[in-house]
């Protein structure tokens, strides 16, 4: 298991509504835990992965997903089965849209 | 028409349960995940693959879990059992109107050893207080991972059972006989074999399930409202009841005991087509079931 943690600042969009969970923690597959928390406008995420040594990737597509959302005082955890980058952007859009109801 | 089978847990509740009604005990947010699979160094879940809680169903209040088999075969670990353990006991402490039991498992979570024994059989327990309170308990299986070990046996300990033919319900699951047995025993790749044996058409011909439905989250829903009404009121397990049962599984030794296939048993029951059940559509089978079920009361005919 590796743990990650990002934060990401300067986003402009606050979270409403309550904590949700998309996903399951299957293999190739991952759940996501997506809660409002005041964190000085930031967006924190911590990743708890099965696949090691891939920081990098995770890392890109975390950066790709602050660019489409722009999330600000958002916490999201995230536990992973070693799902594939796609999955892990389709999944981190289906939490965020479970919370606004809708695309970007 | 949607597939019970194709969704999690998770999105199997607002289905079953009447829409928005259902309030979650320990959400994710809370965080309370397996203490044993960090020390293993395996992934955790934020439910620890169980969601319980409170909710409508039909109008009445109406306690519920719903295990989610994609996180480790819904298996039973200790923060698991002990969710399942607490909402049947508020189940009581709250008098409840009946406990739904979304079932998908391949029983104790072998990770959490004598911990995930234990809570299977503190849930087994939970489920017969319940019913003691005079409050029914109603078991669905649908899943594509089924219900087997200590899970299994839970499953039984309810008043009613509802399956779909996707559903499986059994003790040892097919692997555990295999590896234990040998493939001559029970041969685990033979997948028409595994589902005439432990699938909802065989369940229900031998009478461990009492409602078959097709794999439809309306026809799970609907039957789980009219189960929790035919249950009402004979909620109890009584000395009388597991007595019928020990005889009803007595007569199943007896008159099926030396079977090697349920092909065979079906054709013992008078099924006039064995071969065929396993294409039926639902319908087309219940009709044809109403005529050699074994029931509750049989079992040799």
């Amino acid at each position: 298991m590796e743990t990650l943690h990002f934060r990401f600042d300067a986003g402009s969009r606050p979270l409403p509504g309550a904590p949700q969970l998309v996903g399951v923690v299957s293999s190739g597959n991952l759940e996501v835990l997506i809660e409002p928390a005041a964190l000085n406008g930031g967006c924190e995420i911590e990743v708890r992965t099965a696949a090691n040594g891939f920081g990098a990737t995770w890392e890109a597509v975390m950066r790709d997903f602050h660019g489409r959302w722009q999330l600000m005082d958002t916490r999201i955890c995230i536990n992973d089965m070693g799902a594939t980058p796609a999955v892990v952007s389709l999944r981190l859009d289906q939490a965020v849209e479970s919370v606004t109801g809708g695309p970007p | 028409m949607s597939s019970y089978l194709e969704l999690s847990a998770r999105q199997r509740i607002p289905h079953i349960f009447d829409a928005g009604s259902f309030v979650e005990f320990l959400p994710p947010g809370a965080r309370v995940v397996s203490p044993h699979l960090a020390q293993l160094d395996a992934p955790v879940s934020f439910d620890d693959g169980v969601v319980v809680g409170r909710g409508l169903l039909d109008g009445q209040v109406v306690f519920g879990a719903a295990q989610e088999g994609g996180f480790m075969g819904g298996a039973v670990g200790e923060v698991h059992g002990a969710k399942l353990v607490g909402m049947l006991g508020r189940a009581v402490d709250e008098g409840a109107h009946a406990v739904l039991l979304l079932l998908e498992s391949g029983g104790v979570r072998l990770h959490e050893a004598n911990a995930g024994l234990i809570a299977v059989s503190e849930v087994m327990r939970a489920i017969l207080d319940v019913r003691a309170a005079g409050i029914p308990v109603i078991v669905a299986v649908g899943g594509a991972n089924g219900c087997f070990g200590g899970m299994g046996i839970a499953a039984r300990c309810a008043n009613m059972v509802i399956m779909s033919e996707e559903g499986r319900l059994a003790m040892s699951g097919p692997e555990v006989i295999e590896t234990a047995n040998g493939v001559e025993e029970f041969d685990s790749k033979d997948r028409a074999l595994v589902w005439r044996t432990t699938g909802g058409k065989h369940r229900y011909l031998l009478g461990d399930c009492q409602v078959l439905v097709a794999d439809d989250t309306d026809a799970f829903r609907a039957a789980a409202i009219a189960a929790v009404a035919d249950a009402r009121g004979s909620a109890a397990l009584t000395l009388e009841a597991l007595e019928a049962e020990q005889e009803m599984l007595e007569r199943r030794i007896r008159g099926f005991g030396d079977a090697a296939d349920p092909l065979e048993v079906w054709r013992r029951l008078g099924v006039p087509e064995p071969a065929a059940v396993p294409m039926l559509e639902a319908d087309a089978f219940l009709a044809m079931a109403a005529q050699h079920c074994a029931g509750p009361g049989t079992g040799d005919r």
